[in-house]
């Protein structure tokens, strides 16, 4: 029970974290914020990795294997698909030059 | 070993906050998703080590399978499909949490402790409700579902049994762990509940149900850490999560509907747009139409220009040409900027994306609020593709579906063009009394079209 206690804790916590973090995004980088969390919940890959460690075959190994599929999707997807997109954003040279 | 695994884990999740931080600016997003690419490095190759498992063949495969679909999508997805591609990856990443939780349940059936158990229970639930429900709002956006809303007999009722069944289910489960039946049983009703719960959800609606299912897939992942008592996938859920909700209520508060009537109100018309919207009122009222040429003569004597981007724009993929003619303008001395409304676009932010990929740099790229005051003092309103965001009935018209609904000021410009394909209404199906204003100058056709034409004639002027 006190774990469970404990992680209330962090995820209450971890939530105004990101409140307060996300509220301050600005609209133009929405689109990178979404695809960018389909990333970072990707992290789900390290509970699979752990699902899908043993040397038997057995039902919780295989559903392990296929979660390791699906959340890597997700975090080399994600990752590559936000930095495709945040590379697109650029300055206007002129005014860089300007100011 | 074991504080070295925590702390890694530790810094991962920093290394996750810091990246979100590094959001809030354009200048410094893209090295902050590399703090999150290292975090999340870090954090795979730990869990690897510590536990011995960089043995099993099946996890490379994996790892590599997974890495490479992934891979190949994120380099060849069109910036147009963005809405679909976050839509399958929040189910992917419910899915992943499932199997996770699934696993876990399994091997260790009956001897966990209560409290493991509900957390399972929550997991498997989220996770599945997250994919089925994706998977749904996937294919409306992908036009494999039509996009109206598609209403049960009783649907609400449905809901509610589902939910209802998912809780004795749950309490089942609670009482007989060891009878996987009932964890089966959960998993079923999530998964009608999921395609229950987004069917009847329009197709100009689904922006707002991506935010709420990448908010469920981060939910999924921290549900995920409290069965493993995990602390870096509750941190990282968590922050997901909050992302996907703050999203959802700006996309709200932009349409000026609730989550509540989003989610129940079963409003929209078919996405694909009537020609059915007939101005309203027994009077025959006559628009002015002109053609690219009559615009560009307009442009001649101007000195500013705001150009509003609606989604009608990127179906015509005519963003590139938008930025030539931007250029030729600017070259002109002619201020140019563009308005974007939050709606703009399938998804939050989606036009500024769709104009960054044609090389419009984001400092003209404004926001509803801080560009509004701007329209009165501007020559032209150039609107392209949008309707709903600028349709003045939402300030006066009491029963207009629109009503309330924050809108870009372009009626206050001095001149307002409308590039559109038809006098066709908007996704509310709120016919927009500004075709027929005085000042207002209609250019029907095809957005490329057009705008390929007044790029032409402001060449042939120079």
């Amino acid at each position: 029970m006190e774990s469970l206690i404990v992680s209330i804790y962090v995820f209450t916590l971890a939530v105004f974290i990101g409140f307060e973090l996300i509220t301050k995004v600005p609209p133009l980088l929405h689109t990178p914020l979404m695809s960018g969390s389909n990333a970072i919940s990707g992290i789900t890959v390290v509970g699979a990795l752990l699902a899908a460690n043993s040397d038997n075959w057995e039902l919780s190994t295989i559903l392990g294997v296929f979660a390791i599929a699906f959340a890597m999707i997700n975090v080399i997807g994600g990752f590559m698909v936000t930095d495709r997109m945040l590379g697109m954003f650029k300055k206007d040279k002129k005014t860089e030059q300007g100011a | 070993m074991m504080y070295l695994e925590q702390f890694s884990y530790l810094l991962a999740s920093v290394l996750f906050i810091l990246s979100l931080k590094m959001l809030g600016s354009a200048k410094t997003a893209r090295k902050g998703m590399q703090y999150a690419m290292f975090g999340m490095a870090l954090a795979i190759v730990i869990t690897l080590i510590i536990s011995g498992i960089v043995g099993p063949t099946q996890i490379i495969i994996g790892m590599v399978v997974g890495g490479l679909i992934g891979g190949v999508v994120a380099k060849r997805i069109e910036m147009t499909s963005m809405p679909q591609m976050v839509a399958l990856f929040n189910g992917f990443g419910g899915v992943a949490s499932t199997l996770v939780a699934y696993s876990e349940y399994i091997r260790f059936t009956g001897t966990e402790a209560m409290d493991v158990n509900i957390t399972v229970i929550l997991s498997l639930f989220i996770g599945t409700v997250t994919l089925t429900g994706s998977l749904i709002a996937y294919a409306k956006l992908q036009g494999l579902l039509p996009g109206r809303p598609l209403v049960l007999p009783m649907h609400q009722i449905l809901n509610l049994l589902l939910m209802l069944g998912a809780i004795g289910f749950g309490v089942m489960n609670v009482m007989e762990p060891s009878v996987q039946m009932w964890a089966l049983l959960i998993i079923g009703v999530a998964a009608i509940f999921g395609v229950t719960f987004v069917i009847p959800i329009g197709g100009a609606d689904m922006p707002v149900v991506i935010a709420l299912l990448n908010s469920y897939s981060g939910l999924a992942a921290s549900a995920t850490g409290f069965v493993l008592s995990n602390n870096v996938l509750i941190i990282a859920g968590a922050l997901v999560g909050a992302s996907g909700l703050i999203l959802t209520q700006l996309m709200c508060d932009a349409m000026n509907r609730s989550l509540f009537n989003v989610l129940f109100g079963a409003v929209g018309t078919d996405d694909s747009t009537g020609e059915a919207g007939a101005p309203g009122g027994g009077e025959q009222k006559t628009v002015m139409r002109y053609t690219a040429e009559d615009a560009a003569m307009i442009m001649d004597t101007v000195q500013s220009v705001i150009i509003v981007p609606g989604y009608g724009l990127a179906v015509a993929q005519a963003q590139h040409v938008l930025h030539e003619m931007d250029q030729l303008l600017t070259a002109r001395g002619i201020d140019v900027k563009y308005a974007i409304h939050p709606v703009a676009g399938r998804m939050p932010g989606h036009m500024n994306v769709l104009l960054a990929e044609a090389n419009v740099p984001y400092d003209v790229l404004y926001e509803m609020d801080d560009i509004n005051d701007e329209f009165q003092n501007t020559d032209v309103a150039l609107i392209i593709g949008a309707n709903d965001v600028v349709n003045p009935s939402a300030r006066t018209k009491k029963d207009s579906p629109l009503y309330g609904m924050p809108i870009l000021n372009v009626d206050y410009a001095r001149t307002v063009m409308f590039v559109k394909r038809s006098m066709g209404a908007g996704f509310a199906g709120e016919a927009n009394p500004l075709f027929f204003d005085d000042k207002t100058m209609m250019v029907f056709g095809d957005a490329k079209a057009v705008i390929t034409g007044l790029v032409k004639a402001l060449k042939a002027d120079e």
